[in-house]
């Protein structure tokens, strides 16, 4: 069953169109993540989707409800952690949780057990009765989420839910979110722009620039659509190579970058000594090689033409793991 | 209107209250503002005769003194709204499954308990100065009107903040709209024996004048132009008006 259906969905501010008739569906009990480069739209998708904001064109449905005609039963089914922060600094982490378990009518029983058990879950628990406004910013994001997770919406919106935190909570915000995907089969819908993240959680991908969804597929699906391995290349005259390479019918990618080249084929190990013939036969010198499983990092870098790491350094750099069932690199 | 919707004004209200009572010179402002108005201008004009005015200037004064209170501190509550958009928290407000009526309603609570709290204190000190209260019945329709009074405002301010989408408009709004509203309100003098025919009838279409006259004529019983209970169904009938638009506006916004 899809829970969340869009059609054509639009949104124009001033006559820039932030997210341009896009369709697509998640289904019931998926994790869903919405992966794209800074102001691809996908804040506007989630506010849309939220009721926040108005489409300028198109419908969606949540749960099956309209989100123009039924906002309040779209509501009803909703969770947000809103990208930006929404806490009110003047209140403490325990007011803030309690003010939002009454919005969502929780029962003082189940508020009370709620409270405790998130606090415990981002490590606030001895910072519960100190205002927001003295949190640092890591802990305002983790109590942003702990309250996003408080009551048990049927789909939970969270949009780049553990930008700039540590290692540690993220790997545990990770566990908490798969398990109320599996206990409760909640619908997670997800942006990120950490990679390792997206592999973790996601059951399935879109890639959105421009406003525009680029593709959209499960993970293992993406990845082998870019062809078993990667070979990137580094070389004396990049054009000149992937020119000559272009006639090659057993490479079915080839995208060129500033100092390097990748390209998607079968069985990368064994091509590589036909790449170094053919890079002899137009006099390229060929630097350095480098051959791995494609991962999300080449995935996202395909369809957008840009890496997460491009544009976003606050990224870390401790979890992207690269699934490599062959490495070798040379220097000439 | 259900049980959640019920608990969400709650919750709204206590966040008010919670916050005020946390911004401690917010507090004090508030109070001790409109009691340099009450003190300075009452003694400074004590001695000054306006023609037709009965009794002494302060309490001709005094009721304009809690209208002023109440429309500030309620304004404000309303405009407060533009806070809780920059500081991005009006977004989990509006995305929470409550209408948007027990949205407005709980605001609007909050900030009229607290406008309420401070129109009270300068009623006791005017009182205590000596200006004279008519009858009980009086009293109870002074504290209605203070009460329509506030939601008029909250909702005006309401309308202000979504409409604004920073604090830049929000200073000439109050000097362009509100300063002349408030000369013209018969605040500080007796409109109908000073002004010039048309100056008089612009008061008429000001609102703050019913505010005023009325709580003028149920408090202390003098001075007044209207009966009381005439500027209760004016009054009554624009709290409703932008109560409803302040709703409607609220509503429409986006976060
Ligand atoms: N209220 C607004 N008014 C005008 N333009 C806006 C508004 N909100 C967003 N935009 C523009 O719409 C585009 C998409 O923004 P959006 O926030 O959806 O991007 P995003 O994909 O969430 O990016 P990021 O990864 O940086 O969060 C951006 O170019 C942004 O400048
Ligand atoms: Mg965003």
């Amino acid at each position: 069953m899809d829970i969340i259906t869009t059609e054509n969905l639009t949104k124009t501010f001033d006559g820039f169109t932030a997210v341009d008739h896009i369709s697509f569906s998640v289904k019931k009990g998926e994790v869903f993540g919405f992966l794209g480069p800074n102001g691809a739209g996908k804040t506007t998708t989630i506010k849309m989707l939220t009721t926040l904001l108005y489409p300028t064109q198109g419908s969606a449905t949540i749960a099956g409800f309209d989100i123009l005609k039924q906002r309040a039963d779209v509501r009803e089914n909703i969770g947000v952690v809103f990208q930006e922060p929404a806490l009110d600094t003047e209140l403490t982490g325990r007011e803030n949780l309690d003010f939002h378990a009454r919005m969502y009518g929780l029962s003082q029983e189940v508020r009370k057990k709620r409270v405790f058990k998130l606090l415990t879950l981002v490590d606030l628990l001895d910072k519960k009765d100190v205002l927001v406004k003295h949190y640092s910013g890591g802990m305002k994001r983790r109590l942003e989420i702990a309250r996003g997770l408080m009551h048990s919406p049927t789909v939970l919106f969270l949009d780049e839910p553990t930008l700039g935190l540590d290692a540690q909570t993220r790997r545990a915000i990770w566990e908490y979110i798969k398990q109320l995907n599996k206990d409760e089969n909640t619908t997670i819908f997800l942006t990120t722009h950490y990679m390792d993240e997206a592999d973790f959680l996601c059951d399935r991908i879109g890639i959105i620039d421009h406003g525009k969804i680029m593709v959209m597929n499960t993970v293992d699906m993406l990845k082998k659509s870019i062809g078993n391995d990667v070979i990137t290349l580094s070389c004396s005259d990049i054009q000149k190579l992937q020119k000559r390479l272009e006639q090659e019918s057993w490479i079915s990618k080839i995208t060129p970058y500033a100092s390097f080249l990748t390209l998607g084929v079968e069985r990368g190990e064994e091509k590589i000594p036909a790449i170094f013939d053919i890079a002899r036969t137009v006099n390229v010198t060929i630097s350095s090689v480098d051959v791995r499983r494609p991962t999300l990092d080449d995935v996202f870098i395909y369809y957008t033409g840009r890496s997460m790491r491009e544009q976003d350094h606050e990224a870390p750099h401790n979890g992207t793991k690269k699934p490599a069932r062959f490495r070798l690199r040379w220097q000439k | 209107m259900n049980q959640k919707n019920f608990q969400a004004i709650y919750v709204l209200w206590l966040r008010q209250m919670k916050r005020f009572l946390r911004a401690k010179s917010r507090v004090l402002t508030t109070i001790v503002q409109p009691l340099f108005f009450l003190f300075i201008l009452g003694f400074g004009f004590n001695i000054a005769v306006f023609p037709g005015m009965q009794g002494s200037y302060i309490n001709f004064l005094a009721p304009g003194i809690i209208a002023m209170a109440i429309l500030f501190s309620s304004m404000f509550t309303g405009v407060s709204v533009l806070w809780d958009k920059q500081s991005g928290f009006l977004q989990e407000v509006l995305v929470a499954p409550v209408s948007r009526l027990s949205i407005v309603i709980g605001r609007t609570l909050g900030g009229a308990t607290i406008a309420l709290f401070q129109g009270f204190i300068i009623m006791i000190i005017a009182i205590a100065l000596g200006v004279p209260i008519t009858s009980t019945g009086g009293l109870l329709l002074t504290l209605v009107i203070m009460v329509l009074l506030s939601f008029t405002a909250v909702g005006f301010g309401l309308i202000i903040a979504s409409k604004m989408h920073d604090f830049e408009g929000f200073q000439s709004i109050m000097s362009l709209i509100l300063m002349p509203l408030l000369f013209l309100s018969s605040m500080f003098y007796p409109v109908t024996e000073s002004l010039p025919g048309w100056l008089q009838m612009l008061s008429y279409c000001n609102p703050l004048f019913y505010m005023i006259d009325g709580i003028r004529g149920s408090l202390t019983g003098v001075n007044n132009i209207l009966d009381p209970l005439v500027d209760l169904g004016i009054i009554l009938t624009l709290c409703i008006i932008i109560m409803g638009l302040g709703t409607y506006f609220f509503n429409k916004s986006e976060a």
